[in-house]
């Protein structure tokens, strides 16, 4: 029995998996709806700078006019004529500021600006004029959202304001008068060109997540549930090495999981618009070599349960914290120190910032050689511990 | 060693500090149809797994078809064939690729698979059903296919564990027929389990008796039940309408009683000695009001063997109506859990 009938044993386990799954439906339709529900799930409920638009703010001018003379009016007017071009309010007027908080309370509105009663006057005799602008505490993501656009929205009315004024009073052209009054001009650029988006940040965790949980799932309950079935006996009393068993299952399941990631992939460039920048062919080698990361962990706990059900539970108890630690949703830099620290043994951890320096940034395999490297590190030991235990544990 | 199939030197299997199959010897001639009788949680399914190479031994050792099943896992495997107690089928693949992929696993020639596969649907009846999922057969279809797929590599042994349990009767026979066929047409070496008496009878050239992990008795059927007519002891069926449990009590207390066993509502099978025994238990009826419909001297059966042997009969279903459990070598009344 060699190396060939080996691998041929192990592909016609394997075949025998995929086609068992081809034939069954509620499986096939799970295949395609979880990547999917993940993608649309996530996309929606992150907003992101971009995805903001439209959001109601309620608008109260308390102004008290000097004569005919309002410049709380000409400010709301100023607000208007900026919102038209970028979409972000729906501005709708109240009469005072307590209307302002009860339909930020009763959810009518996210928001709301409040232009103060001495705002013509404090203006008038050269102070600053007070502009409110009061958020829902019970959104805080949204609300801090809302708070920098509308603090960078009003900001730059100021600068317009004080630009025209100089022109008007001093007669210094616009632009070196918009110098005066705003000396740095700032710029921020990207390492690609274009707008990205949360999508972009999230499809390559997503991916790379999505592929892992198949296999982590898959795996256990794949060599469980034969064993349960009391099937396991028929392929363990024929004479096929226990390796070839378990090569079948993983060659199976890691085809199941490749399917899906690719359908996450398909799912984010053609509904979510995500730009791939970097080679598909070196996403889909990074999420395989992800697999061999973990393929280890899969088989070690198959080993050390008997009953699918134990197994199921121990995968969900591991996956899903890995899930938040290993960077899919939020960047690992912004997490708690010890909750970084406990990252770094996450293989996944590398798989997603490998797939995201590829996916976003167009990195190729020098940039990501340290990712490689680490991720078949982890597969090494993994891997030689779990054949170690998978020996034992076939022979109960 | 040339004529001998299995041979096991004190087996022994434990799971914890539970012992499932203890120290067992025995030999499998080839050709043989042997057969394990015993009843739930004897140890027979334990037994077989470790002669499959399915779980190794805690204690002592076994060849089968001349290789050892500690060292020669592999050897082993390419000469046996396996029907455990649960199918070994995949519902969703048609009877064809169920067979082909157990055929491949078994490195048999794809020519020659192909025809193995036709030939063995044939012999069952089933060449209509080839292509169809084994999800929507019967039991009864299941099983035959079920056993034609531990036949693909011509095992020289084949392992059939309660083949017939759950089928139909029509079912059950078709299976019995085809394990003799196997026998008698490849000289195939079968080691079949059962709790079935009337089954080891039939098929079984030797019977080996196994409860709590242990052999109680290795015979052929008929001189098995020599065991009991030669001890001078008869098998005493009467029919009463009136059983009491007074009247049960009053028979086991006789000096010449062993066992009393309630079949069913109106029938009590006794155990006695000697050569009154027929008359002391009419004598005992009679006297406690017992109404006598029929009195019959029977034929042991295997189940009164084993009844004989152990002191608990083999069904658990029956063992809750036995009204003694001393017995009459004072075996330890366990009770068992499962
Ligand atoms: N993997 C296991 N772990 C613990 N105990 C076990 C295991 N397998 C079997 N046993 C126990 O060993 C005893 C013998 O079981 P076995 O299955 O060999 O009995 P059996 O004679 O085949 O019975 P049945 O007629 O029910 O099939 C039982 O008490 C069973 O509970
Ligand atoms: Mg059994």
């Amino acid at each position: 029995m060699g190396a060939r009938s080996g691998i041929r044993h192990a592909l016609w386990i394997a075949w025998k998996d995929l086609l068992d799954l081809s034939r069954n439906r509620m499986g096939l339709v799970m295949l395609i709806l979880m990547p999917l529900f993940m993608m649309g799930m996530v996309g929606y409920i992150f907003p992101s700078n971009s995805g903001m638009s439209h959001v109601p703010v309620a608008l109260a001018n308390l102004d008290a006019a000097q004569g005919n003379t309002s410049l709380g009016t000409q400010f709301v007017a100023q607000l208007e004529a900026l919102n038209n071009k970028t979409g972000m309010m729906d501005l709708s007027t109240v009469g005072s500021a307590a209307d302002v908080k009860s339909n930020i309370q009763n959810g009518q509105q996210s928001a709301g600006i409040i232009i103060g009663s001495n705002f013509t006057s404090n203006l008038k005799t050269g102070k600053q004029a007070d502009v409110t602008i009061v958020v829902d505490e019970s959104n805080p993501q949204m609300s801090s959202l809302i708070q920098t656009q509308l603090t960078q929205a009003i900001g730059l009315m100021g600068t317009q304001t004080a630009t025209y004024g100089l022109n008007q009073t001093y007669k210094t052209p616009l632009n070196y008068s918009l110098a005066q009054v705003a000396p740095y001009n700032v710029q921020t650029t990207g390492i690609v060109p274009g707008q990205t988006s949360y999508f972009e940040f999230v499809a390559p965790g997503i991916m790379g997540m999505v592929v892992m949980m198949s296999l982590m799932t898959g795996l256990p309950h794949a060599i469980s549930y034969e064993r349960e079935m009391g099937t396991l006996d028929g392929m363990l009393a024929a004479p096929v090495h226990r390796m070839s068993i378990l090569g079948g299952k993983v060659i199976a399941q890691t085809t199941r999981g490749m399917m899906q990631g690719i359908m996450v992939l398909i799912l984010s460039i053609v509904l979510f618009g995500v730009v791939i920048q970097g080679s598909i062919a070196l996403i889909l080698g990074i999420l395989l070599l992800g697999v061999f990361s973990l393929v280890g962990l899969g088989i070690l706990i198959t080993s050390f349960t008997s009953t699918e059900e134990t197994a199921t539970m121990i995968m969900m108890t591991l996956t899903f914290p890995m899930m938040f630690l290993s960077g899919v949703f939020f960047p690992i830099s912004q997490m708690p120190q010890f909750m970084q620290v406990i990252a770094q043994f996450l293989p996944l951890t590398y798989t997603i910032s490998a797939l995201r320096q590829v996916v976003v940034l167009g990195a190729g395999v020098p940039e990501i050689s340290r990712d490689i490297i680490i991720l078949f590190g982890f597969g090494i030991v993994l891997l030689s511990a779990a054949l170690l235990a998978f020996e034992r544990a076939m022979k109960r | 060693m040339n004529d001998v199939a299995i041979k096991a030197t004190n087996l022994v299997k434990k799971f914890g500090d539970f012992v499932a199959v203890d120290h067992l010897s025995f030999e499998v001639n080839k050709g043989e149809i042997f057969g394990f009788l015993g009843p739930n949680g004897a140890g027979k399914t334990t037994t077989i797994r470790m002669l499959c190479t399915l779980s190794s031994p805690t204690e002592g050792s076994a060849t089968v078809a001349g290789f050892d099943v500690a060292h020669q896992g592999n050897k082993v495997r390419e000469h046996i064939g396996l029907v455990s107690e649960k199918m070994i089928m995949y519902d969703r693949l048609t009877a064809q690729e169920n067979l082909r992929l157990f055929g491949e696993l078994f490195d048999i020639p794809r020519n020659a698979l192909r025809e193995r596969i036709g030939e063995l649907l044939r012999v069952v009846n089933m060449e209509k059903w080839a292509d169809q999922q084994i999800g929507t057969f019967s039991t009864g279809m299941k099983q035959r296919i079920n056993v034609i797929r531990a036949l693909l590599n011509e095992p020289e042994i084949l392992f059939l564990d309660e083949p017939t349990l759950g089928l139909d009767p029509q079912s059950t026979n078709e299976i019995r027929d085809f394990t003799r066929s196997i026998n008698d047409d490849a000289g195939t070496t079968i080691i079949l389990t059962t709790h079935a008496m009337t089954e080891a009878d039939m098929l079984c050239d030797r019977i080996s008796i196994i409860d709590y992990g242990k052999i109680v008795a290795l015979d052929t059927p008929s001189n098995l039940k020599k065991v009991i007519t030669g001890a001078d002891t008869s098998v005493i069926e009467l029919d009463v309408p009136n059983i009491t449990p007074t009247l049960v009590s009053n028979i086991q207390s006789m000096s010449c009683t062993q066992t009393v066993t309630v079949e069913d509502e109106t029938h009590i099978r006794v155990h006695a000695t000697g050569d009154e025994a027929c008359d002391n238990v009419i004598d005992t009826v009679r006297s406690g009001a017992g109404q006598i419909r029929s009195i019959h001297n029977v034929e042991p059966t295997l189940e009164d063997v084993f009844l004989y042997l152990t002191g608990h009969v083999v069904r658990e279903q029956v063992a809750d109506k036995v009204t003694t459990q001393e017995g009459r070598h004072g075996r330890r009344a366990r009770s068992r859990i499962r």
